[in-house]
């Protein structure tokens, strides 16, 4: 559905020219659903816009469904569908107005549209607010919106950007769901996204971008088992003590952590270890590798924090 | 193509169909200059001052339309419009045309208000008269939504146009003739392709030749939509 090789931008800015993607190769099979990691400014919304057509690439070159980007960009768009960042319909209008005009735009007759409309209004539970000004519609309803209209025409590959950003963890949770379908229904998505448990929950493979290069690339489970062990967290009045004994321990007042393999099954014999040398614990934590670990062991920065000042 | 701009041009309509009290709205200025500017040109000002005041609401209605488009660009309407299949053209021909039958329909009203003064036309020039001004408007109204696509922000937009729309419509002679005042201020007017438009349209109501009137607008026509159409294909925009 995606192939691109060496895709790369250059902006130039009044500071000089700005390496914004610095040629990425990118496949994804059909019915995948992909994923885009990245910190804010890594390159994701480029790479995205260069594959759907609003951004000419200054280098390299990709097939998108079938057709080619730099040659066939029209036949580009008809095959794709895309939901942007932002919210993409217009404020002065109805919401049924907006989603018969999307449809026509992509030469979709009236009559076949307002079944079309019918359909994609009930699956994304907007039935009822065709006749409501977009301007009233809650966020939740805005973005199910942004997606009904990047299904009209029936795209067998989609691309979202940042879908869930603004949302309450309701809508959140809901939208999940919908893109989830999507794949169950043979729809090949590539998302990108900066939340952690988004590319976790929704992703088939990711892929990591940063600084405009992917830096990895994999199925979640498969990244995260590139950090070695499990961090175990030792709350102790001896917590230095306990670190002499773990590589790499780090010590935090009242707390050790470090990292230990396969950590459920090897801290009962720790416990007790650490209970003959007379260690006294008032808690024990044990977390699984997160893909904010993965892209730390990966890049040597913490997507959390990156995703926190944005 | 053809079939792109209508659906573009029906898409920005259907708000104005849906509330046509802005189309009023959008009159209450003319009119105010109407009644308490016209008659202050005595009974005879009203041949020479009506068609001065349709290149001015030309001027000032297409000159803000590019407002309507900055909220499209701040959310993320254009970027959907311009990944369908959509001509990108027709995106900026279709607004620029709806904006145009505004004009027009304003226009119309505002003579037959003038009429009740004393403002007299045939058919023919009323045709006539319309027509320059609409080809003004697609002039004028490409390049503000090239502008509002280039600046993007609302408080530079709002500057770039109150520092070129004033000192073209003072130059432009639809309040006072021109040649009331100094050499200097009447040669800096003939060089303002706007003022040959004024003497056009007057041209059409009266007497007098409209050769320097068409030419304008003909360049200003040529000059806008190629400015409009190359902003609006580029990527980036």
């Amino acid at each position: 559905m995606i192939k691109a090789r060496g895709l790369a931008r250059r902006f130039t800015t009044k500071l000089g020219p700005v390496e914004a993607v610095r040629g990425v190769d990118i496949d994804v099979a059909e019915g995948e659903l992909v994923g885009f990691l990245g910190p804010n400014g890594a390159g994701k919304s480029t790479t995205l816009r260069m594959l759907t057509t609003l951004l000419e690439p200054t280098a390299g070159e990709a097939i998108i469904a079938g057709h080619d980007l730099l040659t066939d960009p029209a036949g580009v768009r008809r095959n794709i569908g895309y939901v942007g960042q932002k919210n993409s319909a217009s404020a002065d209008q109805r919401v049924a107005d907006e989603l018969e005009f999307q449809a026509r735009f992509y030469g979709i007759t009236k009559h076949d549209a307002r079944r079309k409309i019918a359909e994609l209004l009930e699956r994304f539970e907007l039935t009822g607010l065709e006749k409501r000004g977009v301007i009233t519609l809650s966020g939740g309803q805005q973005r199910r919106l942004d997606i009904a209209m990047g299904l009209l025409h029936g795209p067998r590959l989609l691309f979202l950007d940042e879908p869930s950003t603004a949302l309450d963890p309701q809508s959140r949770r809901n939208l999940w769901d919908h893109v989830k379908q999507l794949k169950a229904d043979g729809v090949t998505v590539f998302l990108t996204t900066h939340y952690l448990d988004e590319a976790d929950f929704l992703s088939d493979r990711l892929l990591v971008i940063d600084h405009g290069l992917i830096v990895g690339e994999g199925s979640p489970d498969e990244l995260k088992s590139r950090v070695s062990g499990d961090l175990v967290v030792l709350g102790t009045p001896q917590a230095s003590l306990v670190a002499t004994k773990f590589e790499n321990a780090v010590v935090d007042g009242e707390k050790v952590s470090f990292r230990i393999p396969d950590g459920d099954r090897a801290l009962p014999a720790l416990l007790r270890d650490l209970d003959q040398i007379g260690v006294e614990l008032h808690s024990v934590q044990v977390h699984r590798p997160t893909l904010d670990d993965v892209f730390l062991t990966m890049t040597g920065r913490s997507l959390r924090e990156e995703s926190n000042v944005a | 193509m053809l079939r792109d701009t209508w659906l573009v041009f029906a898409r920005v309509m259907l708000p104005v169909v849906r509330n046509p009290v802005a189309v009023i709205f959008g009159l209450s200025q003319p009119l105010l200059y109407l009644g308490l500017f016209g008659p202050l040109l005595g009974d005879t000002g009203w041949q020479w001052f009506v068609p001065g005041l349709l290149v001015q609401m030309a001027l000032f209605g297409t000159a803000y339309a590019g407002f309507s488009l900055l909220p499209e660009v701040r959310a993320g309407v254009m970027e959907r419009l311009r990944v369908t299949p959509v001509s990108r053209v027709a995106l900026l021909v279709g607004r620029v045309g709806k904006d145009v039958v505004l004009l027009v329909v304003q226009g119309l009203l505002i003579m037959l208000a003038a009429m009740l003064f004393g403002f007299r036309a045939s058919p023919g020039q009323i045709l006539l008269g319309l027509g320059l001004v609409a080809l003004l408007g697609v002039a004028i109204g490409s390049v503000s939504y090239a502008i509002a696509l280039k600046v993007k922000l609302e408080y530079v937009f709002a500057s770039v146009l109150s520092s070129t729309i004033v000192p073209l419509m003072l130059l432009s002679g639809v309040l006072l003739p021109m040649s009331n005042g100094p050499k200097w201020l009447y040669w800096l007017s003939r060089v303002n392709p706007l003022a040959h438009v004024v003497d056009a349209e007057r041209s059409i109501f009266n007497t007098g030749s409209l050769l320097f009137g068409l030419v304008s607008v003909a360049a200003l026509v040529l000059v806008g939509v190629f400015y409009g159409v190359r902003t609006f294909n580029r990527e980036s925009a």
